[in-house]
């Protein structure tokens, strides 16, 4: 083994690539304007805000007035969520078991105010049928929240099937597609979408940058008070380098590194599904993120394997209990119908534009080595 | 997140292994947990003359049950029960309080091996230790949620 380091953690957040990085320079310590002033500096801001909003929004084959500049996809999700639900009144959500927090959580708050939501389970893929959705939409839905690409096993979801039906019943459709978002097409109109979120440093953009999608004519609810910011709908100043940084990483990403990255993938899980005794891959085989792996390792602990790689410059991300503050596995592995003691085996390894051949060929033997120590001092494990 | 020493003990754990003719063996943890232990000891004139574990659990559940064994190791059975968890964590330059529930782990696998070992030699059990030994039996997991916070 050598002094590699690998990253494989790109769906926790990526590297600014340095195109980005150029992108936003300038909007620093020289066209440092606020947006929102009259002057040459706030209108140099202020250029750069609305065409980043123009490159977004062609990405989703959407107008860019409808679209909103955010902090990032918590931010997103939550505006999308409180600020329907705030602005209906009341009603019935329908969301899925495997959403990230930053949907469950704004989800169960709305149930505390009074609101009904629907959490559909999920196959053991990952995957929500859409006749599902059909069969949970009463008089009184006013929402179906259902995320694109989940961030922990990579299932896709047929968003396209989902938008169908939501335009048949005449009710909102959003997703999240912060891990989606340049992977995975999204088309607002051919899906139906009325809300999308979105966010930066998924794409090897900046932090504390995102967008929502939001089509004209959709109502919502501000939910932070302030300035006339983004069309009176998200108060604070403009992150002008963030958003230029934001737009940048839009721009660059594309169908070639995708391409790349997935063949890197699929050496990846072939290799370690083959070269390791009772292993399971998480998630679907084929309708998952490009970049994602997850799998289960029989007789070990997720924590450990991945304190193990880390020592090795292998860097993943586990769902174990044990790495977690409550104790408890993952919710997504839970939904997808594994018992609690699978759940504490499993390993994501998130690829990346920085990785190379040898960097997932070490990474497999450096799977493949730890896996087999921690299997000699666990009593689960007697070959 | 880790002390020097616990990361030590979880990369090169001492005493791993079975011991098929083990004196006295404890079995602890629940796969729900996501945490087991196996302790073997062997007794002579009341002293652990050897001891072994194996472990599938976290960096912290391997770290103390490899020391454990380690401070274990030679002493009397009386001794050996009054190994703390606080003296085990605190010998490995302490551990994240999140933690403290992984370790626990350790020193009730030991504690479980010397009432295995006295019970099947008929020998009178201290009544703490049986009380020891009924709650290790009970205990249940605590719940709560879990999330990837990648957001």
């Amino acid at each position: 083994m050598d002094n590699r380091r690998v990253y494989l953690d790109h769906a926790a957040t990526t590297p600014v690539a340095k195109e980005v990085l150029e992108a936003m320079m300038p909007y620093f310590s020289e066209k440092y304007g606020n947006a929102s002033s009259l002057h040459a500096f706030g209108r140099e801001a202020k250029d750069a805000l609305e065409n980043s909003r123009e490159k977004i929004a062609k990405k989703l084959n959407a107008a860019p007035e409808e679209l909103l500049f955010t902090s990032g996809g918590t931010e997103s999700n939550n505006l999308a969520l409180k600020g329907i639900a705030q602005n209906k009144g009341k009603g019935h959500i329908i969301t899925c078991k495997i959403e990230h927090s930053a949907i469950l959580a704004p989800c169960r708050l709305l149930e505390k105010q009074g609101f009904t939501v629907t959490y559909l389970g999920v196959d053991k893929y990952g995957t929500v049928d859409p006749s599902d959705v059909e069969k949970a939409v009463r008089d009184d839905t006013i929402l179906v929240s259902i995320g694109h690409a989940n961030n922990e096993i990579g299932t896709v979801q047929d968003l396209e099937a989902i938008g169908k039906i939501t335009k048949e019943r005449g009710v909102l459709f959003h997703t999240d597609a912060c891990q989606s978002f340049t992977k995975e097409g999204i088309n607002v109109k051919k899906q139906n979408l009325d809300l999308v979120s979105i966010n930066s440093h998924k794409i090897y953009g900046p932090k504390g940058v995102g967008a929502l999608f939001i089509r004209d004519g959709v109502k919502i609810s501000s939910q932070l008070q302030g300035g006339e910011h983004e069309k009176n709908l998200r108060a604070g100043t403009e992150n002008v380098s963030g958003i230029a940084g934001f737009a940048k990483a839009a721009e660059i990403a594309g169908e070639k590194e995708n391409a790349r990255v997935l063949e890197l993938r699929k050496r990846l899980i072939k290799e370690i599904l083959f070269g390791v005794e009772e292993v399971k891959l998480n998630g679907h085989p084929e309708k998952r993120l490009c970049n994602n792996s997850n799998f289960s390792f029989n007789g070990i602990e997720g924590e450990s394997i991945l304190l193990r790689l880390d020592m090795l410059g292998v860097a993943c991300s586990t769902a174990s209990a044990c790495s977690s503050h409550s104790l408890m596995p993952s919710h997504v592995l839970l939904a997808t119908g594994m018992k609690p003691e699978e759940c504490h085996g499993s390993l994501r390894m998130t690829l990346g534009r920085d990785n190379t051949k040898e960097d997932i060929d070490y990474a497999i033997s450096a799977v493949k080595e730890e896996v087999a120590n921690l299997r000699r001092i666990s009593p689960f494990w007697r070959k | 997140m880790y002390s020097k020493d616990v990361m030590e003990h979880f990369m090169h754990p001492r005493n791993v292994g079975e011991m098929p003719d083990a004196d006295g063996v404890g079995e602890v943890g629940n796969p729900v947990c996501g945490d087991i232990m196996w302790i073997y000891i062997k007794v002579k004139d009341d002293r652990i003359e050897d001891i072994k574990f194996k472990t599938l659990g976290c960096a912290a559940a391997i770290a103390t049950s490899s020391k454990v064994t380690e401070l274990a190791k030679g002493r009397t059975l009386d001794e050996a029960l009054d190994l703390s968890n606080k003296e085990i964590v605190e010998s490995l330059g302490g551990l994240p309080p999140v933690k403290i529930h992984c370790s626990l782990l350790a020193v009730d696998g030991l504690k479980e091996a010397i009432h295995d070992f006295l019970a099947k030699n008929k020998r009178p059990i201290p009544d703490k230790l049986e009380k020891e030994h009924q709650k290790i039996k009970a205990e249940k997991c605590e719940t709560g949620s879990h999330d990837h916070n990648d957001q």
